[in-house]
């Protein structure tokens, strides 16, 4: 047990540390880090409006991918559960099955599909419609980012239907509710700690994804995870990137502990 | 299941597979372009395969995902069997649960910033260092899940009838828990040669230890081309294969979830 929790512990704990500890520091002449100069001026600048923009937008979209995600995972997970059990096997492994595959390839695929010349374009245009700027814009991103992570979503969901007992949407049906009653008052907020554990994972990483904005977004597009890897790879100032990534931590940590405090509230009414 | 859920089902399948499904197709188009099919072709699996530099990062890809899957499998297999042999930890649980969460960019900038405070030199081995850091929490998930139901009498039986620790675990427990081991390997494996951002960032300067992923990135930024069909379709045609068996192996489990 040793050898795993010491590799775990020196190469991800003390990395991570080591990022709230460059925070304090001026970056170097050449890049890296100044390690004589101390400062606090990396947080100020990270409050700058210039960078409260990407943050927002950075959310807009992340939120924006993840109630997509939710739309279209929700609905597949509940009819995946209504399936016959040998049936629900393979379903599953068929939806998380892309989600193992290169993520590179999956978002390049969208670059085919999407681009002026590509298939879709291509079939519009066969019935005399188009061309639509599908690449390079919002919508390609969002589309990228709900693409890759609706498998987890579905994942995510279905575990908490299958926990659910059947009897309580049982009982709702016998003393007289409707199929719909019953999905809004029984299923849906029994399963809710599955939708909320599904909404953390996929707004997180979109908020630090930098390839989606990067290769579907053309460029156009700053997510947070961007702007860290602008200044640790092309602007050189290590001590900012880490600013960055700090605030990245809080708020995932901030989600993640929001979604644990309310899948035991939901844990205990029941 | 109603006729509406197989509808969903059936759209959204058809969204996570379709532009899976056409890259595929476009890879063996002899015409190179989306736009019109001019007949079957492996032209660009040649020309993929005549690709020195593709070569190059195929084969550092490998030795990355075949070091950092061994090391892993081994030092995750123990971390299961000890993890679930003690009593319950929270500290334990959010150290093994961390490195599924945390965005890929936050772990590699951590990485490139400790590497450098310790004036580590930067190259395939540092890589391999990191993937182990994601693969152990995989491998570990795998195999605790199939410790979940295993029968510890069996161990015990095994110590009464007086066999040491090591002949005990060699002889029974490690054959018992071996397909989940197998099966996390195969996941550890597909992991690592996928992996990008983290490798991009603790492979250092100059073109030496790049790996497959970091040529793929260069290549589609350059533009669609015919060739990355053919890579994409062999890439997603051997994780396909190691999924499949490591879920096989799994009896049905859908892996490392």
């Amino acid at each position: 047990m040793l050898p795993g929790l010491f590799w775990l512990m020196a190469l991800m704990v003390l990395p991570c540390l080591l990022i709230f500890g460059l925070i304090f520091f001026e970056r170097g002449i050449y890049g890296g880090i100044d390690w004589s100069a101390m400062t606090l001026e990396n947080i100020r600048r990270a409050f700058d409006p210039l960078y409260a923009v990407i943050l927002w937008d950075s959310f807009r979209i992340a939120g924006l991918a993840t109630a997509i995600a939710l739309l279209v995972g929700y609905p597949a997970a509940y009819a995946i559960s209504k399936a016959p059990e040998k049936a629900q096997t393979a379903l599953l492994f068929l939806a998380i099955l892309p989600f193992w595959t290169n993520y590179l390839i999956r978002t390049y695929a969208w670059i085919v599909l999407l681009n002026p010349a590509g298939l879709i374009n291509t079939a519009l245009a066969s019935i005399g419609l188009g061309p639509w700027p599908l690449l390079y814009n919002e919508f390609a991103v969002v589309l990228g980012l709900v693409y890759n992570y609706t498998p987890f979503v579905i994942l995510a969901i279905f575990a908490a239907l299958q926990r659910l007992d059947p009897s309580y949407a049982e009982a709702s049906r016998d003393l007289g509710a409707t199929a719909a009653t019953t999905f809004w008052r029984i299923t849906l907020p029994l399963t809710a700690p599955g939708v909320a554990a599904g909404a953390v994972f996929v707004f997180v990483l979109s908020i630090g994804n930098f390839i989606t904005p990067d290769l579907l977004g053309g460029g156009k597009f700053q997510m947070a995870g961007n702007l860290i890897y602008d200044q640790f790879l092309t602007a050189r100032d290590w001590p900012f990137g880490a600013t960055l990534s700090a605030g990245l931590i809080i708020i995932m940590l901030i989600l993640l502990f929001a979604q644990a405090l309310f899948s035991r509230r939901a844990m205990g009414e029941r | 299941m109603t006729r509406w859920h197989k509808l969903h089902l059936g759209i959204t399948y058809a969204f996570l597979y379709l532009p899976i499904i056409v890259l595929m197709i476009l890879s063996f188009n002899k015409a190179g372009l989306p736009t019109a099919w001019g007949g079957f072709s492996l032209e660009w699996y040649g020309k993929l395969f005549a690709n020195p530099k593709i070569q190059f990062a195929a084969m550092n890809s490998l030795i990355v995902a075949v070091i950092s899957t061994l090391i892993a499998t081994a030092i995750g297999t123990a971390l299961a069997l000890g993890v679930e042999r003690s009593g319950p930890s929270a500290v334990r649980e959010a150290l093994l649960f961390t490195p599924m969460i945390i965005p890929d960019i936050v772990l590699a900038i951590a990485l490139l910033s400790f590497y450098t405070l310790l004036r580590f030199s930067l190259g395939l081995h540092s890589i391999i260092m990191a993937h182990v850091v994601f693969n152990i929490a995989f491998v570990t998930v795998v195999v605790r899940a199939r410790l979940k139901g295993f029968d510890w009498s069996l161990t015990e039986v095994s110590r009464d009838l007086g066999a040491g620790p090591q002949q005990t675990f060699w002889h029974i427990t490690f054959p018992l828990i071996l397909p989940s081991v197998v099966a996390a390997a195969l996941l550890a494996f597909t992991l690592s040669v996928d992996e990008f951002i983290i490798a991009y960032f603790t492979a250092g300067a100059g073109q030496s230890s790049t790996t497959l992923p970091m040529q793929i990135y260069s290549m589609i930024r350059f533009g669609v081309t015919p060739e990355i069909n053919a890579m994409a379709t062999i890439v997603m045609g051997v994780a396909f294969v190691a999924l499949f068996t490591a879920q096989r192996l799994n009896k049905g489990q859908v892996p490392g979830m």
